[in-house]
């Protein structure tokens, strides 16, 4: 995760939203070991404090588990479609 | 009741401009009442309480502008997370009344955030503070906020975003907090929307006044002001926002005089966050950074891991643009508990800069470390600050050097970057070929001012003998810069001065072409460089007098 201030408010709403667009079981973590929180609740997601340069680790369970973490993992990848000038001001 | 004494108090900036108006205490505690009906009742109240807090919510959101509505959008999401009902639920289950379970949840989500290391999670605690507030107020605790006058400075210990985004801020008005944070929500919303705003004054009562004058440039506030000071304050209140219209084309074009000839216009920045909302394009780089903020932490002086993020982060904001990071300016009007020295009679002329970082070797060879490390990240140049003799400067550079050698056995990446000096002592400005060795001079035009004049910075009542403008200090700043040149050494301007239209001429005239001003300047010194024909000002003799080419 290289978004400017890390996993902070806006970038926390827009993973939530999308997590909650899917059937299954969706979960974050930052490390590989756990703990592992639920990335549908924006509470938890923001809970985690995940600054900038971050590793996010996600797994998924459910008919849709494999478009889910796709999903998740390209939105990450392009910086939560926010470029950094934008990015900073949320 | 006789007006209380004017008084003035000093807190951090956290949004520029200024504002003059009434006083409005903010609610400070919303009353939490106990179980009123049965676990049943309760559970129904929290719910529908949360329900019209989402509903008030999303009424504000219509109207915002994009970065408002993100903020109002991500406390909408927070409240319908069953992640803080669900608890509070459990806890009205147990026997507690509606208002105790939420606020119970609530309050320990705000210390949790209150106690992170990054000082933006920290600033969310007061979203939290604004939901749980929001929330207790619709269960009947509080009532709703009483209407703030127009115009009017709101003050408190903290205020939450959506209490300011209620405001109706189209009349002036302005925040000042005792605690609060320039990271804040609230903060950026000010920033954006031009409200002046004013944190950290400390706790101080405020109770017996009703008016005050805030100064979201230099972070005053002063309460009961008399009659000269609002006069004064209004005509500066009229000059900055005339300046400030005026100023707002030039700031994303580069520094030019009306002749064409190019100036670099840097930033100052005391604080990473002032980056966020910038545009590195809208300048030519950082000509200082000021790291004593770093050291004003609760959990006392900063580690090298610490320092090297920060460093980092900023020279990754700025690319190719150099960036100029002084080591630590500690003591003079800037103490550091545990650290400078305490008792001095003249701290302005005492343990300070890199006198008190060349006493205390241990502390400077943490900030050196973590420079040496932040130098593989960008343009680094690093800046020392009060030298005095050239055999400070030497030293300085050993323990730079010494600190190289030691990341390197360590198999540390590290880099060693451009060192520089402040010209801030006279003796350094009236003898600048002495410090041929420095690669960079900066003058910093604040403190030469005062050692010039003998005007201290921190003495109201000498404050207008501390003038830049006055002919000796021009003289001495003209003279180091013409040293500088017959060294072939880099010279630029980091203080006030720099940001002052009224100086600008006068600066470019000793031969000064790169400044670096606060971000806020960046318009108003752009308009007033354009302002210069500095070939005209040549022939007439403004310059010429003086045998500058």
């Amino acid at each position: 995760m290289t978004h400017a201030v890390g996993l902070h408010a806006r970038p926390s709403v827009k993973l939530t939203k999308l997590a909650k667009t899917f059937g299954c079981t969706v979960e974050l973590a930052i490390s590989n070991e756990g703990p592992w929180i639920d990335a549908k609740s924006i509470v938890k997601v923001m809970g985690t404090k995940a600054p900038k340069d971050t590793v996010l680790f996600f797994r998924a369970s459910g008919d849709d588990e494999d478009a889910a973490l796709t999903a998740l993992v390209e939105l990450v990848e392009r910086d939560f479609d926010e470029g950094s000038e934008e990015a900073a001001n949320a | 009741m006789p007006e209380p004494a004017p008084c003035s108090v000093q807190g951090r900036p956290a949004a520029p401009g200024l504002a003059q108006g009434p006083l409005v205490l903010l609610d400070e505690t919303v009353a939490v009442s106990g179980p009123a009906a049965g676990p049943d009742e309760e559970a129904t109240r929290l719910t529908r309480a949360i329900g019209a807090a989402v509903e008030d919510l999303t009424r504000l959101m219509t109207g915002l502008d994009a970065e408002s509505a993100g903020i109002v959008e991500f406390q909408i999401a927070m409240l319908e997370d069953e992640a803080l009902s669900a608890p509070a639920l459990a806890g009205i289950a147990e026997g507690q009344g509606a208002a105790r379970a939420w606020q119970a949840v609530l309050d320990e989500q705000i210390a949790d955030y209150a106690a992170a290391d990054d000082e933006y999670f920290r600033a969310r605690a007061s979203d939290l503070t604004d939901l749980r507030d929001r929330v207790l107020r619709n269960l009947g605790g509080g009532g709703a906020t009483a209407a703030a006058v127009a115009g009017a400075i709101l003050t408190g210990t903290d205020v939450t975003p959506t209490r300011f985004l209620e405001m109706d801020w189209s009349d002036g008005g302005g925040v000042a907090l005792r605690k609060g944070s320039p990271t804040s929500h609230v903060a950026m919303l000010a920033r954006a929307r031009g409200v002046p705003m004013v944190v950290g004054l400390g706790d101080i009562d405020l109770s017996a006044h009703r008016e005050a004058l805030l100064d979201g440039e230099s972070g005053a506030l002063i309460l009961s002001p008399d009659a000269e000071e609002r006069r004064r304050f209004a005509e500066q209140q009229a000059a900055f926002d005339a300046a400030r219209r005026a100023a707002e084309p030039f700031r994303d074009k580069p520094g030019l005089t009306r002749d064409g000839q190019r100036i670099a216009v840097l930033i100052n920045v005391a604080d990473p966050v002032e980056l966020e909302a910038l545009d590195p394009a809208l300048c030519d780089g950082i000509g200082l950074v000021r790291t004593e903020l770093l050291f004003h932490g609760d959990d006392g002086l900063p580690d090298e891991e610490r320092q090297y993020a920060v460093y980092r982060r900023i020279l990754e904001w700025a690319g190719e643009r150099p960036v100029t990071i002084r080591t630590l300016d500690a003591g003079g009007d800037k103490p550091i508990a545990g650290l400078t020295a305490e008792g001095e009679s003249n701290p302005f002329l005492g343990l300070r800069g890199l006198r008190l970082s060349l006493a205390r070797p241990e502390v400077f060879r943490v900030q050196l470390r973590a420079l040496a490390r932040a130098a593989c990240h960008g343009q680094l140049k690093v800046m020392l600050p009060m030298v005095t003799r050239p055999e400070e400067l030497q030293a300085a550079r050993r323990l730079f050097q010494e600190v190289l050698e030691e990341l390197r056995a360590e198999g540390v990446d590290c880099t060693a970057a451009p060192l520089g000096i402040m010209v801030e002592v006279p003796a350094v400005a009236i003898t600048p070929e002495l410090f041929a060795g420095a690669d960079f001079f900066s003058i910093g035009s604040n403190d030469l001012t005062q050692y010039v004049t003998a005007a201290g910075r921190d003495i109201a009542a000498v404050a207008e003998l501390g003038d830049t403008a006055n002919p000796a200090v021009l003289k001495l700043i003209r003279s180091c810069v013409e040293g500088a040149r017959a060294l072939g050494i880099e010279v630029s301007l980091c203080g006030d001065a720099g940001g002052e239209p009224a100086l600008i001429p006068d600066l470019l005239d000793c031969g000064l072409r790169s400044l670096s001003v606060a971000p806020a300047a960046l318009g108003r010194t752009k308009a007033a460089i354009a302002e210069v024909d500095l070939a005209g000002r040549a022939e007439n003799g403004s310059e010429g007098r003086h045998g500058q080419a």
